[in-house]
Formats: structure tokens, C-alpha cells, sequence
């Protein structure tokens, strides 16, 4: 198991984009899809927002025009460990590479009403935990948004966002969760049902023998 | 009482885990160039091979440029960035033994067109892809979606995805459509009803009159959209129009095809089964569908009003205005208003031969208007436009004004040079109207075939005549 510090309790200063349906072309646009990495995308995360001109794969930060007024280029959320969003955040395509965006730039967490499902299913592959609040909490964190910088510390074993005068509990599969605090691998996990895999196999290439037949 | 989602996830359940997720057995695994380089590096990391190799096909698709010509090969794409993408899918393919119908294939396409057509889908079949379309396949009655890039690593090392299961959800279509209305109006009609989250965590099953009497072609349409009404299925139960599109294309002898058709017909929702959610909807009054903001979700009747911040729900105000001030709406009223660039025919959604039958019938003897800069036709695959030019459809494009391509994903979302300028704004055949999607700060309207015809020779979103 991680450590505290690591994995199981995530503090940081929350950033938050106010809108609806932020999709995975808002996350990362096309163009950096490109990469045969998995790595190295944290200066396109939002990167139509983010900047004021159009980028290149391999041109970074310092050789853009800044949109000064974009929450990320405002300290100290550039340094937000946390994002604040509303409805269907990550609807659109399956791309990874929006996960990877966001934990590059060191993202860790998403809160938002809903997301979109390939999405919420890619995070938690990737060590960023998605969060859901119905839509009365997430309002309230908004509206704290507007008072001071948000701060905000998330229990993951506890399931809980601990705020400074209140917590908020939330849901989500252990099975989910549990892939970030122990850092778990899918393919060694399922490679472990190997023989109850083959034997399934065995059975269908006798019962539906049309599915093993190629040209 | 089963449904046909619940019959499907139960032929391919192979066991449930402790975790209380299931381990689902994947028929059919279909790759690309952009979301497989990272999977096979995970793959070589830990030094495994694919569990099955003949479950995988691929295909380049997003980044091929379509100013191609006969000959071409990866190395001549002039993009350094998408040339290193196909060519690793090249080099993948051959270290793992994957059959690959690469850029100089006759048969290469969108990977979602290439599939059905080559006879690699199957009704019945769980079929994955690392893209979001893939719901597109469930128009044969097999339980498709997309996956992340980490879920293609999984299935080529696997052979199964490790998921929980879907709620249902049956989207009933009844009634006659009325004239110019295709399967592209009846799902975005759709989606502007449930919105862009409303399918969710859900299978949805199309059925009712209207999807019975289609063409697999048209409930392709409809299932490769699901998505974009948040679902990640998408399906329709095998029937005798499948049955006859799936012999038609398939390369198994006639006794296991046999076999298998009896199989196949037997895959429907029982009668009386219980789903978690039903919608029936009566599609004969739908008009032609055009979106007018950046979320698939934003879509009217052609001649209706754009909606404005005062008139919408206050939920729903800033987002309006975000759409409206990024599509550059300005004062416009209704979508007659607005003066369109550009034209693209083409897509996993729209670039099947019925599509470009429709548009070319359309376009026949006409000339793209004035005001449009480019007008392009891009078939969804090698075959598609063999056979369209077999057809004379080329030619009817060509002397309209339009320009005819070679295949791949092209301006739907503009990893190739066919991309929108700033500003631009495009009637196109599509899915996503998101921002930047055809391009930096480019502006999509989506709709039929048939309506981005019409808006090529009219120059706006005019009454189709």
C-alpha cells in the first residue's frame, strides 16, 4: 500500500470550470493525440481554453500565447491538485490521453455531477479519482469558490471530502478505488482467472465456431 | 425474461471476480493507429502476446491524409507526427502477427465502416475498439463500445474486458418518416430529447417500426451515435434485413453460416422483459435536424429559432451563451442565417454508400454555391468508393463542385490536413459539434447527408428542395 502522502489522502487547492458537458475534445484536442507516449501531455491539458493561439504536438507552454484569464494560468491554481466541474465532464470520445492530460499536469482528483462513462472508467486506471456529487454540493463548493481559494482534503479509503467546516461523503465502487490506493494492474489481476478464460474459450470455439473462422 | 443486452453479457460472462466486476470474453477486437502504440508498449513491458491474435483487425484511419492516390505508403505522409502514429501501427502489426489492411490496402477505411463490411462483425459478437464509435457495430446485434487505451492493452493481453454490467434502457421508434428525414434526423432528434447524458451508464436496444424497416447502413447511424447520447451501447436485434446484409458480406461457407443464422435470430429481447428505462417516440412528425451549438445535445428542426440564454432555463443559460458566442451566432435568429464555408460528407456516421447515394441524388446536375470554399466527399472506405465510383457517384460529385478522396476519418476530427480554419463554419455528416473538433476555432453544424447536399448547393440550412 502507498503512503499517506501518496495515495490516500489528496489536499490541494481546487480549480473549477463553471460549464456543462466538457468534452474530451476540451481536454485534449486531437492534435496531441498523435504521441505514441503515454506520457508528457501536461501542457495541452485544456488547451483551447488555455492558450490564445493554435498548438503543435512538441511545442510547449513557454512557446504559447497565454489566456491570462484561464483559471489554470491564474496562481495559485496553476498549481491545483483538484478540479471542480459541472454535468457529464469527459463526455465525447475514449480518449485516454484526457486522463492523461490531467494527471500530467497533476490532477488528481475530478469532482463534478456526472461524467461521461469510458472516461470515468480510464481515471481510475490512471490514478485520478472521479468524483460524483449531486448537484446541490457541487453548487455549494461553487459557491465557496467565489468566497476564498478552495481548499480541499479527500479521504479516499473514507470516502469523504473533508472541507474546512464540513464533510462530504461520496460514492464510488471499491473495486475503483481501490485500482489507486494499491496501485493495482488490471492485466495481472484478470491473467490470474487464466484457466477459467481458456476453458471459456474451449467451449465457444465448439458452440459458436463462426466467431474463429477468418477469411 | 431477458433482454437482448442481458443475453449477450451472459453468452460472454466468463466469470465474476471477487471485486464483484465480471470478466466479459471479447469476439472481436478492432484497432487503430491512434489508440493502440501505447497498449502494445504496455504489452511488450510485460512480455506478452495477444491472448488471440485472429480476434484482432486493424486499420489506419484518423490520421491518413485523403489526397492519397494509388500507391501511397506510410512513409509519404508529409505530417512528421502522424507519419511516426500509422507507421508504428505498421511495425505493431507485423512484430505481433496482426492482420492489418495498412494505407495501401483496397480495403483499407474507417475502422468502423471496414468491419461490418468485410463480414469481420458478427451478430452476437462482443466486439471492442479504442474508440468511441464502436458502438456503431450493435446495428448487427452485438454488443459493441469503446474502450481506453489501457482496456486495449487488457484485451489484446486478455482476451476479456473487466467491467460491470450496463442498465437497460429500449428506445422504441415508431411511425412513417416524413420526407428528407433520415436515421441522422431520427438519432440527433433523439439526443436533443435525452440530452448528451440522458444514456449514461446504459445499453440502450433500438427497436419499433421505424428501425425494422431500415437498412443496416441507416441503423449504423443510429448506434454509432449513441455515444453521444451518453451511452457506450448501442444495439439492434439481428433480424432478416441483417441476416441478408451479414451473408452478403460474409466470407464463411453457407453450413456454418447456416448454423450460425439460427443462432443469430434467436438473439431478441423476450417479450415482457423488464428494462430500466423506455422512451417511444413518434417519428412522424421529426423534421430535418441541424445542431446549432457545440454539444451534440444542441439541435433544432432545420427552420426553427437558435435558442437564446432569455429563453432557455436558467440551468441551462450559460451554456447557450458559451455555444452561441463560439459558433458566432451574433444576431442570427434561425440557422437560414448563417453563411456556411465548408462541406464534409464523410465519417464513421455518414460515409457509407446509402449516404453518399442520398447526397449524390441530392447534388445530381447542381452546383455547389458560391459562398462554399470546400465541398468534400470522403467514402468510409476503399470499398464504399470503388463502389461508388462503380456507381458514377464521383463524377456527380466532381461536376458539382465537390472534391472526391480517398478513405479515413478526415475532417470529423482533423488529425489529417483536412481540418476547418478559424472561423470556418461547416455543414458536415459527423458526430461532434464540439469546439475545435474539425478544427482550431472552427464551427460545425451537424446533419444528413442529404441536408449537408442541400446546404452545399445553397450555401445555408435552407428548406430542402
Amino acid at each position: 500500500m502507498k503512503s499517506n502522502s501518496e495515495g490516500l489522502i489528496i489536499d490541494g487547492i481546487a480549480a473549477f470550470i463553471d460549464r456543462d458537458n466538457i468534452d474530451t475534445d476540451q481536454i485534449i484536442p486531437t492534435e496531441y493525440l498523435k504521441s505514441i507516449k503515454k506520457f508528457g501531455y501536461e501542457d495541452y491539458l485544456f488547451d483551447g481554453w488555455r492558450y490564445q493561439d493554435d498548438g503543435k504536438l512538441g511545442i510547449t507552454k513557454d512557446e504559447r500565447i497565454i489566456n491570462e484569464e484561464f483559471i489554470l494560468n491564474i496562481k495559485p491554481f496553476d498549481e491545483a491538485k483538484i478540479l471542480l466541474s459541472r454535468d457529464n465532464f469527459g463526455c465525447g470520445s475514449s480518449r485516454e490521453h484526457a486522463v492523461w492530460a490531467l494527471r500530467d499536469f497533476g490532477i488528481k482528483a475530478v469532482i463534478a455531477s456526472s461524467f461521461g462513462d469510458i472516461f470515468y472508467n480510464n481515471c481510475f486506471k490512471n490514478g485520478v479519482l472521479p468524483i460524483k456529487l449531486d448537484k446541490d454540493e457541487i453548487e455549494t463548493l461553487f459557491k465557496k469558490t467565489k468566497e476564498d481559494i478552495l481548499e480541499i482534503s479527500i479521504d479516499l479509503q473514507k470516502k469523504q471530502i473533508n472541507l474546512s467546516e464540513k464533510v462530504i461523503h461520496f460514492e464510488v465502487d471499491d473495486h475503483l478505488i481501490n485500482r489507486i490506493i494499491f496501485d493495482l494492474d488490471d492485466v495481472d489481476i484478470t491473467l490470474k482467472e487464466k484457466n477459467k478464460i481458456l476453458k471459456f474459450e474451449n467451449e465457444r470455439i465448439k458452440n459458436k465456431p463462426w466467431i474463429y473462422t477468418n477469411d | 425474461m431477458k433482454t437482448l443486452y442481458d443475453k449477450l453479457w451472459e453468452e460472454h460472462h466468463v466469470t465474476r471476480l471477487d471485486t464483484g466486476e465480471s470478466l466479459l470474453y471479447i469476439d472481436r477486437h478492432y484497432l487503430h493507429e491512434v489508440t493502440s502504440p501505447q497498449a502494445f508498449e504496455g504489452l511488450s513491458k510485460k512480455n506478452l502476446k495477444p491472448w488471440r491474435l485472429e480476434a484482432n483487425i486493424a486499420t489506419p484511419d484518423h490520421n491518413v491524409p485523403t489526397t492519397r492516390g494509388s500507391g501511397f505508403n506510410s512513409e509519404q505522409i508529409k505530417d512528421e507526427i502522424s507519419k511516426i502514429q500509422v507507421v508504428e501501427l505498421d511495425k505493431n502489426c507485423n512484430t505481433f502477427g496482426i492482420k492489418q489492411f495498412d494505407i495501401k490496402s483496397t480495403k483499407q477505411g474507417i475502422v468502423h465502416v471496414i468491419g461490418p463490411e468485410l463480414g469481420y462483425t458478427l451478430p452476437g459478437m462482443t466486439i471492442v475498439c479504442g474508440d468511441s464509435h464502436t458502438s456503431t457495430h450493435g446495428a448487427l446485434g452485438c454488443l459493441a463500445m469503446g474502450i481506453g487505451t489501457s482496456e486495449v492493452e487488457h484485451v489484446l493481453a486478455t482476451q476479456c474486458l473487466k467491467v460491470s454490467k450496463l442498465k437497460n434502457m429500449l428506445v422504441k421508434f415508431e411511425g412513417e418518416p416524413s420526407e428528407n428525414v433520415t436515421s441522422k434526423d431520427i438519432v440527433l432528434y433523439f439526443i436533443g430529447l435525452i440530452g448528451t447524458a440522458g444514456g449514461t451508464g446504459y445499453a440502450i436496444e433500438f427497436a419499433g417500426s421505424y428501425i425494422e424497416n431500415i437498412s443496416i447502413e441507416s441503423r449504423m447511424t443510429i448506434c454509432n451515435m449513441a455515444i453521444e447520447a451518453g451511452a457506450k451501447v448501442g444495439l439492434i436485434a439481428p433480424d432478416k434485413i441483417t441476416l441478408d446484409y451479414v451473408r452478403e458480406k460474409s466470407f464463411l461457407d453457407s453450413q456454418t453460416l447456416e448454423k450460425a443464422e439460427d443462432y443469430w435470430l434467436k438473439l431478441k429481447t423476450d417479450e415482457g422483459a423488464s428494462f430500466d428505462n423506455e422512451i417511444i417516440i413518434d417519428i412522424s412528425k421529426i423534421k430535418p435536424q441541424v445542431t446549432w451549438g457545440t454539444s451534440p445535445e444542441m439541435v433544432v428542426n432545420f427552420d426553427d429559432e437558435i435558442p437564446t440564454p432569455s429563453n432557455s432555463p436558467d440551468n441551462n443559460k450559460k451554456n447557450i451563451e458559451l455555444a452561441r458566442d463560439y459558433m458566432g451566432i451574433d444576431k442570427a435568429t434561425k440557422l437560414s442565417d448563417l453563411v456556411f464555408d465548408k462541406v464534409f460528407i464523410g465519417s464513421c456516421t455518414n460515409s457509407r454508400i446509402e449516404d453518399l447515394r442520398q447526397a449524390a441524388e441530392i447534388i445530381k446536375g447542381r452546383s455547389v454555391a458560391d459562398n462554399i470554399l470546400e465541398a468534400i466527399v470522403v467514402p468510409g472506405s476503399g470499398q464504399v468508393k470503388e463502389q461508388a465510383e462503380n456507381e458514377g457517384l464521383d463524377k456527380v460529385f466532381k461536376e458539382a463542385g465537390f472534391i472526391w478522396r480517398d478513405p479515413g476519418c478526415s475532417m470529423c476530427l482533423g488529425m489529417n490536413p483536412d481540418q476547418l480554419k478559424p472561423y470556418e463554419r461547416c455543414a458536415s455528416t459527423s458526430n461532434r459539434n464540439f469546439e475545435g473538433r474539425q478544427g482550431y476555432l472552427g464551427r460545425t453544424h451537424l446533419m444528413s447527408p442529404l441536408m449537408a447536399a442541400y446546404t452545399a448547393i445553397n450555401g445555408t440550412v435552407g428548406e430542402p428542395s
